[in-house]
């Protein structure tokens, strides 16, 4: 029977991140399965942005440390192409008052941790993105190092990473059970064998939840659709993402050409549905002719659908498990995970190894939840 | 004619030579190609790709080409200008 140091369950950004730092810091015999093929499930249909400018103190550090990774992630994982890495910055549109306020807080306290956003008038923005629609907001605010990342690129710079240090991959494979005895991690049963492990991580998005119970262990999260478009490419025209979240829409241009934009659908039910929407074109469409009219005027090719797996304060749980030795758990980035992969990995490493972990990272355990430490919600969020 | 001068998919300038170092690599579904090359995710759709991928996986996997199954369809059918839609009424 196969015998493995962890069994990583999921192999998306996190897993992959995950399994990557565990193997440079010299774990042998890691098992990473997934029920599909790589970039199948969120991290291959997320909006390919990364940004920093968040309202919550543990959302900017990630996303910084992250950031920060992914200038340097061609060298550091020795990929033979790039992960076109595009450092344009996000504009984030206020458009009422209280949004303008609520920013206001949010640039201050990013610049506390080192964040070089700034608060932006209407005719700044307009120097940065000429064609807003000067009436659709009344302030922005805006971070020159928040930018582009292609997601399916950096999943395989760490997937090829991870493979030349030993770690072993099954795709098509699915974790059907897992066994416990005395709070400690027996087997995992997939579909194809049994496979003997003390160590579990539950990496698998929007399945997270499922795999949780599996293990016996509750985990306070929920899946939701969220829908996205793509134009055809054109010339380059808009650096920046541009968001709002009143206005419920992020829009940025990829270095391909092509335009991204995607929103959130009010009231989605909690669950795995992945199809396309007419009602999601109609109101993406709509939006984008009030907020950037020009970006209007290309044509939509395509349309798809992914899964955010949303946590109670929105955001991610990186954890191990009190009642289940050896049950790890990173889950619940509520739509972020992909950007703050680098770090996932980096915090997982290190409390699965046993090594120092820092302090803020401690403050995104489980236990939160149920120990009402819940301090702080973000609500940057589309 | 070499590999890499001929094109599989005219949407994203992808050439055989990439689809086959793709297989090599141990990509060998439609999607998984198509996340890597972007092959059927231009405005045809995979229209034009689509089989001969299909048929460049079933060669590399020898199977029968009815076994290798091609792209996810995802709307929409052909490309429509974005503030067409959003002025189009409901009656």
């Amino acid at each position: 029977m196969t015998k493995k140091s962890i069994v990583i369950i999921g192999a998306g950004i996190s897993g992959l991140s995950t399994a990557y730092y565990l193997a440079k810091k010299g774990l042998k015999d890691i098992l990473v399965v997934d029920k599909n093929f790589l970039n199948s499930g969120a991290t291959g249909r997320c909006g390919a942005g990364v940004r920093q400018q968040w309202g919550t103190k543990l959302n900017c550090i990630l996303a910084k440390k992250s950031i920060e990774f992914f200038a340097k992630a061609e060298e550091e994982l020795q990929y033979d192409k790039s992960i076109e890495f595009k450092q344009k910055g996000y504009l984030i549109l206020a458009t009422d008052k209280e949004e303008d306020e609520t920013f206001k807080e949010n640039v201050i306290l990013q610049n506390s941790l080192g964040i070089s956003s700034v608060k932006l008038t209407v005719e700044e923005a307009l120097k940065i993105v000429p064609h807003l629609n000067p009436n659709s907001f009344i302030s922005a605010t805006y971070c020159n190092t928040d930018g582009h990342v292609n997601p399916f690129l950096m999943s395989e710079a760490y997937y090829k990473a991870a493979k030349r240090l030993g770690v072993e991959f099954s795709f098509f494979e699915e974790v059907l059970n897992i066994e416990t005895q005395n709070n400690k991690i027996q087997k995992v049963i997939t579909n194809k064998r049994e496979i003997i492990t003390d160590k579990i991580l539950n990496a698998a998005g929007g399945y997270a939840y499922e795999i949780g119970q599996m293990a016996g262990v509750d985990i306070p999260v929920y899946s939701e659709k969220h829908e996205i478009l793509v134009t055809e490419p054109t010339k380059e025209m808009q650096g920046p993402m541009v968001m709002s979240f009143s206005k419920n829409i992020y829009c940025q241009q990829v270095p391909h050409g092509s335009f991204l934009m995607g929103r959130t659908t009010p009231d989605a039910p909690h669950n795995h549905d992945i199809l396309s929407s007419w009602k999601f074109l109609d109101e993406m469409s709509k939006t984008v002719t009030e907020i950037l009219p020009e970006v209007a005027k290309l044509r939509v090719i395509r349309t798809w659908a992914g899964s955010y797996n949303v946590s109670p304060d929105h955001q991610p749980i990186i954890s191990d498990t009190v009642n289940l030795e050896g049950f790890y758990i990173a889950c619940g980035y509520s739509g972020h995970g992909f950007m703050f992969a680098p770090i996932t990995g980096e915090i997982l490493s290190q409390m699965i190894l046993g090594l120092e972990v820092e302090d803020y990272a401690k403050e995104l355990h489980i236990n939160r939840f149920k120990e009402n430490r819940v301090t702080d919600f973000e609500r940057s969020v589309v | 004619m070499s590999e890499s001068d001929i094109i599989v998919c005219r949407c994203e300038d992808v050439t055989l030579a990439d689809v086959r170092r793709c297989l090599e690599e141990g990509y060998t579904t439609f999607e998984e190609i198509k996340r890597i090359l972007r092959v059927g995710m231009g405005p045809c759709q995979g229209q034009t790709c689509s089989v001969i991928i299909q048929r460049e996986i079933a060669r590399y996997l020898n199977k029968p080409i009815e076994e290798i199954k091609t792209h996810k369809t995802r709307p929409l059918v052909t490309g429509v200008v974005l503030s067409d839609i959003a002025g189009a009424s409901d009656d």
